[in-house]
């Protein structure tokens, strides 16, 4: 086991490297960057006083290396104006927007973040396995056709749309706002009991708002698997020889369909961390998602660069943990080494 | 040797005189014969039809796509026409009879006062104001496709009235000529889209498949990365490096080149595991050994034996790509005013407190509903019958 989880975190290296690599790419894709726009537009102004401060900002911060080097250098691995000094030494770069080192902008919504798409998984996981087993084993009932129903609007209901619709009946109702991840009043406050009631009671919505889609595919997929697994003969087998239909749905069909059921929540991962994002602009959530858009918007490269690296990241270590709870599971995977993905 | 009787002379031929019916040991209904005489695409089309669900999902997208060529004519004022007596006016509810009369479709007028209190127009219905719709008739001109000059429209207002079926918006633009000529953009996102992913996903598949080998697994594993990532962060960080100087329709191409771009590894995956299928059959091994080329038999032998599979994945894609620029539009990365896509449309709505006094703003989430549903229903009847021989 510990020679598996090894492997498997070891595999993780090249991939952060080429996703590191990719996001470098795209962030460094817009043309010129935020010093050298801002030196042009001073220029544009007549104003050359402060352009010399900012070209000096350009070498602080190696922009005017050639391309590879710059990645090397936010990377960490090439000696930069201040030796190595990139994310692999903890240093996140600098947000030109904010004026202030990036673990400074985003340092508080990183633990929110984290908080969100943990909920949405548990939230998925734990709505979709009842779900899934009741349709399943009362298949073609009313509450069958009832969640396959619901199941279907969910999965065709785009997460940010269902979002603005929950802000505007909220809204409509109960005269509420569900925007923002805690009361006012906690906003700034040490952390305590009644803050972390306040921050649960705001999650429920923006929790059920990203998982609906990836809930109601859990379903689909659960109800198809364990179908396949109730109509094999063993189970007929089981059932001829008088065994109680719980304890016979537990003991082998579940355990056969669980595998899948684990195996696709990796899958599922960067669906919804992409719709954490979406949705966190939507409801004013303070996550990385409003300060990601507006790092785009003004072109703030280190900013968006690290962001799209973290949640990048994030997906990843919520597939590790798919791979390695499907590991604890599945002693075929654990010794045979073969499913490596 | 000749076969001989008890008495040893030799037994004449014999010929049965009846006429020789080769089906006799299985005799085929009419339903069969035509069942295993038709065409793989006309078997599949019966598999599909028996889809009650897809087939109506299929005609509510044509009504829709319809749109698209048609956009001028159906929508009674053009996307972008300012009516600048009518900010934010409610929608104007169609009806047939006007105290107790039949009359025909028409709209109540509406008179507008200003609420000096909460500084905002309030439209009221005139009940005595009968404003008849027009038919196939002259109304505001347009360049069809931005080409012909017309001013035909399949509906107007009455004379000097209006017709805002889902309401205005901030400046008075109708919102319901939006949606139809919003239809032309969204609609063919996912197409152009899809087409970008197949190309690419037969590209990188077939290589991946028919060569194997280093190409096979350096390709997996750019595939694996590739679908690991959160697709909608990278969506909006490449189309927030489109330059914004760039004009409407270069920022439209732009957007459904980096749909697709994201798309194709899954579809590259189905293929890959197709085509490693395929090539094992006896015909791919006879072409390759008469001497075909490797892209003549991927083209002519291995491509007809999946095409369906690939139509029935990249239709379950397309729905992915029209939320994706509908998000794109509503976050001010994609489209912008004077295009005008659904997700343009439902940035009017980005402000919640505006969307609570004029929840009509809202009304591009309907059909955007609606198609991605329909989408996903014709996707999933097709790829059922993309296997007609289950």
């Amino acid at each position: 086991m510990l020679y598996y989880i090894l492997r498997r975190v070891v595999t993780m290296i090249p991939t952060l490297l080429v996703i590191s690599f990719l996001t470098f790419i795209i962030i460094e894709l817009p043309a010129g960057d935020y010093i050298s726009n801002q030196i042009a537009a001073l220029k544009a102004a007549g104003e050359s006083s402060s352009v010399a401060k900012l070209e000096f900002l350009r070498a602080e911060f190696a922009l005017d290396r050639p391309f590879l080097e710059r990645y090397l250098i936010w990377v960490g691995l090439w000696p930069g104006p201040h030796g190595f000094d990139g994310l692999l030494q903890g240093n996140w770069g600098w947000s030109f927007e904010y004026e202030k080192p990036v673990a400074d902008v985003i340092g508080p919504t990183l633990p929110m973040t984290i908080i969100l798409n943990m909920a949405t998984i548990l939230f998925v996981y734990v709505v979709s396995f009842p779900i899934g087993i009741y349709s399943a084993t009362r298949q073609y009932s009313w509450g069958d056709y009832g969640f396959t129903f619901v199941g279907y609007i969910g999965l065709a209901t785009p997460n940010f749309l269902l979002g603005l619709i929950m802000l505007y009946l909220a809204n409509r109702w109960f005269g509420l706002s569900i925007g923002g991840l805690m009361d006012p009043e906690y906003i700034g406050r040490p952390m305590s009991v009644d803050k972390m009631l306040s921050i649960l009671a705001h999650l429920i919505v923006p929790t059920i708002v990203i998982g609906t889609a990836g809930t109601a595919a859990m379903i689909r997929r659960l109800r198809a698997n364990l179908l396949d697994e109730l109509h094999r003969q063993y189970v007929t087998t089981a059932r001829a020889k008088g065994m109680r239909e719980a304890r016979l749905l537990v003991k082998y069909p579940l355990r056969m369909a669980l595998n899948p059921f684990i195996a696709d929540i990796g899958n599922l991962i960067p669906s919804l961390v992409s719709g954490s994002v979406i949705v966190s602009v939507v409801l004013n959530l303070p996550t990385v998602g409003p300060v990601l858009l507006n790092a785009l918007q003004s072109q703030d490269q280190f900013l968006a660069g690290f962001i799209l690296l973290f949640v990048a990241i994030l997906t990843l270590i919520g597939m590790l943990v798919s791979d390695l709870l499907l590991a604890v599971l599945d002693p075929r995977i654990r010794l045979g080494g073969r499913a490596a993905s | 040797m000749s076969v001989k009787d008890e008495a040893g002379a030799p037994v004449e031929h014999y010929v049965n005189p009846e006429p020789f019916d080769p089906a006799q040991a299985e005799t085929l209904t009419a339903e069969q014969e035509a069942y295993y005489q038709a065409s793989q695409w006309k078997i599949m089309w019966w598999k599909f039809r028996r889809h009650k669900v897809a087939v109506w999902s299929g005609v509510i997208l044509l009504l829709f796509y319809l749109c698209v060529p048609f956009a001028e004519l159906i929508a009674p004022y053009s996307a972008n026409e300012r009516s600048n007596d009518h900010l934010y006016a409610p929608p104007q509810q169609l009806r047939l009879f006007h105290e107790g009369s039949f009359v025909g479709p028409f709209v109540y007028g509406m008179t507008s006062s200003i609420d000096l209190e909460t500084v905002k127009w309030v439209f009221e219905e005139d009940r005595t104001d009968v404003q008849p719709l027009r038919f196939f008739c002259k109304g505001p001109d347009y360049r069809f496709w931005g080409l012909v000059e017309g001013s035909f429209h399949l509906v107007c207002p009455a004379e000097g009235g209006t017709l805002f079926l889902l309401g205005t918006d901030r400046l008075g633009r109708d919102v319901f000529s939006g949606l139809v000529y919003g239809a032309r953009l969204s609609l063919t996102v996912g197409l152009i889209g899809v087409t970008i992913s197949i190309v690419l996903g037969l590209f990188f598949g077939g290589l991946a498949g028919f060569f194997g080998g280093v190409i096979d697994s350096l390709i997996q594993r750019l595939i694996e990365i590739l679908r690991s990532l959160p697709e909608l962060p990278l969506w909006m960080a490449l189309s927030a490096a489109l330059p914004v100087t760039w004009s409407p329709v270069w920022i439209y191409l732009g957007i459904t080149v980096i749909l697709g771009l994201l798309d194709w590894p899954g579809l590259a995956r189905a293929v890959r595991s197709k085509l490693l299928a395929l090539r094992e059959e006896e015909y791919a091994k006879a072409a390759t050994l008469m001497g075909a080329r490797p892209s003549r038999v991927i083209r002519k032998h291995l491509l007809p034996g999946f095409t369906s599979h690939i139509i029935a994945s990249a239709t379950l894609s397309i729905p992915a790509m029209i939320l994706g620029e509908t998000a794109l539009s509503y976050l001010n990365l994609g489209l912008r005013r004077p295009a005008v896509s659904w997700g343009v449309l439902l940035n009017e709505a980005q402000d919640i407190s505006v969307v609570v006094v004029y929840p009509w703003l809202m009304a591009p989430v309907i059909p955007i509903i609606i198609v991605v549903l329909a989408f996903n229903f014709l996707g999933d009847g097709l790829r059922d019958a993309a296997d007609p021989y289950k």
